[in-house]
């Protein structure tokens, strides 16, 4: 079972928090194909959030595939998920050429955060991370 | 049974003959089933409207239909909670929830009473003007939930509370909802406090909606822009701009695409209340308007 964290300071959407906590639980192995979410009961008496924003990360982790719900019982678990690419996939050394190029052509830890960024934006722009 | 919880149409109160007018003019819908925020700033309405909702008040003018019918006839439906959280100051805690028993012989539900004073530590037979501020808030809030109310009108109901019990209290209103569908409109001015509560809101200020709608939906109507100083607002609803040297910073409704080289990012919750209240001028939206009429 997972219990969710809101930090209404992140900045990030509470239904953003819920889906992006339970893609690490499920990437970290914390939750297993088979487990069962939290209710949005038992979600709201913890963390005094809207049910419905519940419902909707529950709704939006269903779109995805990685979750089910089953009527009357809850939310289930249906896929783990694949870890992120490690460090000796090929993405990795990419970027980590790509890093070291930057530094060496003057640029600061600051403005190469705001490039990647700007970068990342354009990519996903509309998508959740 | 209805999917309207609260419609209003230009409704009005005025207090005295010759006094201001508290409320003018609100016209909104609030849908069955949410959790709405009535936010505004002091004096701007907000218990005005809630205990027109309740029934306690007659309008002056225009219409309130609550739970399908008149405010008057769905009372029974109805919990409400002022401000001040009115109680007999000396009947003990038990013998308060044995008058909410009474009072409400068809619908009482004792446990779900029992189980919020209960969470609160209290002792049954304190009498209630013994309790603290945020004691007699659990006390209330137990009264107003044990009547299994369709509709709950709380004005201000957090403002006595510790951080500790407004957090547990208001997981316990969050649970009424998800549970039994309970609408829940509930009044502050600290939009903070409300946030991640509610996915309604309603922004009351000098007397008058200014904002009525899914939170969701108003957010997403907004966009807060930087762009340079002699960018061209004009195409779009502005709520209020600023320019600052070579950088104008604006929060807008856009009425199309915006230029790629504007920056653009949704406003969060309060920066929207905030940048209505700040320019009483800019126009409102209530997007649930058509729908009342």
């Amino acid at each position: 079972m997972v219990e969710y964290r809101i930090d209404r300071r992140s900045g990030v959407a509470t239904y953003v928090q819920i889906v992006q906590q339970t893609k690490q639980a499920l990437r970290l192995g914390h939750l297993r194909p088979g487990d069962r979410l939290p209710t949005a009961r038992e979600v709201v008496e913890a963390t005094a959030i809207n049910p419905n924003t519940v419902l909707k990360a529950y709704r939006e982790l269903e779109r995805e595939g990685l979750v089910e719900a089953r009527r009357g019982l809850g939310t289930f678990v249906k896929r783990a998920l694949g870890a992120a690419p490690t460090a000796e996939s090929p993405l990795h050394g990419e970027l980590e050429d790509w890093a070291a190029r930057a530094h060496a052509a003057g640029l600061d830890r600051e403005d190469v955060a705001a490039l990647f960024t700007a970068v990342l934006e354009k990519h996903f722009q509309g998508e959740s991370s | 049974m209805t999917d309207t919880a609260i419609a209003a149409s230009a409704l009005g109160k005025r207090f005295g003959r010759r006094g201001g007018w508290a409320l003018r003019d609100c016209t909104f819908r609030l849908p069955a089933g949410r959790v709405c925020a009535v936010v505004g700033p002091n004096g701007a309405g907000k218990s005005t409207l809630l205990a027109l909702a309740a029934g306690l008040l007659g309008a002056t003018e225009g219409e309130l239909t609550v739970l399908g019918t008149t405010p008057a006839q769905a009372r029974t439906r109805i919990g409400y909670v002022a401000q001040d959280k009115p109680l007999y100051p000396q009947l003990t805690v038990a013998e308060t929830l044995q008058m909410g028993a009474d009072l409400n012989p068809e619908r009482w539900d004792a446990a779900a009473a029992e189980r919020i004073v209960a969470a609160g530590d209290l002792n049954p037979k304190s009498r209630v003007r013994a309790l603290s501020g945020g004691q007699r808030t659990r006390v209330a809030l137990a009264l107003a939930l044990g009547k299994r109310p369709g509709l709950l009108l709380l004005d201000e109901p957090m403002a006595d509370l510790d951080p500790l019990a407004r957090h547990e209290l208001m997981g316990v209103l969050m649970v009424q909802a998800a549970q039994h569908g309970t609408t829940i409109a509930m009044s502050s001015h600290v939009v903070a406090e409300l946030e991640d509560s509610c996915d309604h809101l309603l922004l009351i200020g000098g007397g008058r909606v200014r904002l009525a709608g899914e939170i969701d939906d108003l957010l997403a109507a907004h966009t807060r822009v930087s762009a340079d100083a002699d960018a061209d607002l004009a195409a779009h609803t502005v709520v209020e701009s600023r320019t600052t040297g070579r950088q104008l910073s604006a929060l807008i409704r856009p009425a199309g695409p915006l230029p790629d080289d504007w920056r653009t990012d949704t406003p969060s919750l309060e920066e929207l209340v905030l940048g209505h209240l700040r320019n009483p001028g800019a126009p409102a939206l209530a997007p649930a308007e058509e729908a009342v009429a």
